[in-house]
């Protein structure tokens, strides 16, 4: 059990990942890979993580008690900002796309159009 | 590539990663025995250092301050870029050919329903959080040094408001509060000042984000120098940044294609 939250991360990042190239429509295809983003978030926290330790915030409880590791949850924030805004750009990119050619589907953008 | 085979190029890939993730984790201490030493070390110092109770935001604010700026440029820089992508074409502003006309119906699939009005359960409901959020957001950025909290969460927070507004059909209104001039401005503040309070250091210690402030009493909101100030810094470019975002998205659904309708 002891491996089972890196596991977790893997298959997200998978099953993600599977869903990216799979995908038939811009707007699933960006939900997907928001999936693979989040594999990173359940990696960074249970590598910080400690059986029983307290969140880092000291407010009430006396400094020295067991806690997890800051540094980790304050990467996952920088995380989140990013996915965020990952995904706002490429779901304009998405609105462009549907606007130009009238179709979400990857396949059916294969010729270049002068 | 074909479906077919990107599907078993995938699949291969795939297992051979999880091969090389597994090995991987073999050197990795097990889930719950943390051993890093910096974790431990700013768990230990940041109370007495910076006088802060919240170390996860010791650690964004201050710490590592210099990699926030970077993160709040990423979110600054995808926000001009989202802005411009979706700026409105000089086609979209005239009136449409016939071959164009088509595209739109195709485009548009529900151009003869109309949109029924909002509620009244949700305009009292939706009128009356955006009090409580304003504040909540406020109280969730000035805060972020004492309990979980801080910029980039309670800037998100702040974003919500407008868009309760819009849901509410108050589309008059939620076009002045998120005036784009305004809104812009309060953005480039945020960057602005998070670059500003930065340089304190630079000019009064010689390093960029030395915390320069008298620190207070820990415990206290004034605590922590230059943290709560970089918070409210951050607060305000992430909610201009994000009204700004919901601001262009809703001016493609709602503006684009009504000057659209209206040509025709």
């Amino acid at each position: 059990m002891t491996l089972f939250p890196y596991l977790v991360a893997a298959w997200l990042f998978c099953i993600g990942l599977y869903g990216v190239v799979t995908s038939r429509n811009f707007i699933h295809l960006v939900m997907c890979l928001a999936v693979v983003q989040s594999s990173t978030y359940v990696l960074l926290l249970s590598i910080g993580y400690r059986t029983g330790g307290l969140p880092p915030v000291f407010a009430g409880v006396p400094v020295g008690a067991p806690a997890v590791d800051p540094v980790v949850q304050a990467l996952m924030l920088t995380d989140v900002v990013v996915e965020a805004t990952v995904v706002a750009l490429l779901l304009s990119l998405a609105v462009q796309v549907h606007k130009g050619t009238g179709t979400l589907n990857p396949d059916h953008l294969r010729e270049l159009k002068g | 590539m074909n479906p077919r085979f990107r599907r078993y190029f995938f699949l291969i890939s795939c297992a051979a990663f999880l091969g090389l993730f597994v090995w991987a984790l073999h050197d990795l201490p097990p889930f719950g025995n943390y051993r890093g030493p910096y974790g431990d070390i700013l768990n230990h110092v940041a109370v007495y250092e910076r006088h802060v109770t919240d170390v996860v935001t010791a650690v964004n604010f201050d710490y590592r301050g210099f990699d926030t700026l970077g993160e709040e440029s990423i979110l600054f820089m995808s926000v001009i870029g989202t802005a411009l992508l979706l700026r409105p074409q000089k086609k979209e502003t005239e009136a449409p050919d016939e071959e164009e006309k088509k595209l739109q119906h195709a485009m548009d699939e529900s151009e003869r329903r109309r949109a029924p009005a909002a509620s009244d359960a949700v305009r009292v409901l939706t009128l009356a959080l955006t009090g409580p959020l304003i504040v909540f957001g406020w109280y969730v950025i000035t805060h972020g040094q004492l309990t979980p909290g801080g910029g980039f969460q309670g800037g998100v927070i702040l974003a919500t408001p407008p868009l309760l507004v819009y849901i509410a059909g108050e589309l008059e209104t939620f076009k002045r509060i998120t005036r784009q001039e305004f809104v812009e401005a309060v953005e480039a503040a945020g960057i602005f000042g998070f670059v500003l309070i930065g340089s304190l250091g630079l000019f009064a210690r010689g390093a960029f984000m030395q915390n320069v402030l008298p620190l207070g009493e820990t415990g206290s909101i004034l605590s922590g120098g230059t943290i709560p100030l970089l918070n409210i810094a951050t607060g305000l470019a992430v909610s201009g940044g994000f009204v700004q975002l919901i601001y262009v998205f809703l001016e493609q659904t709602l503006e684009v294609k009504l000057r659209v309708r209206k040509a025709k």
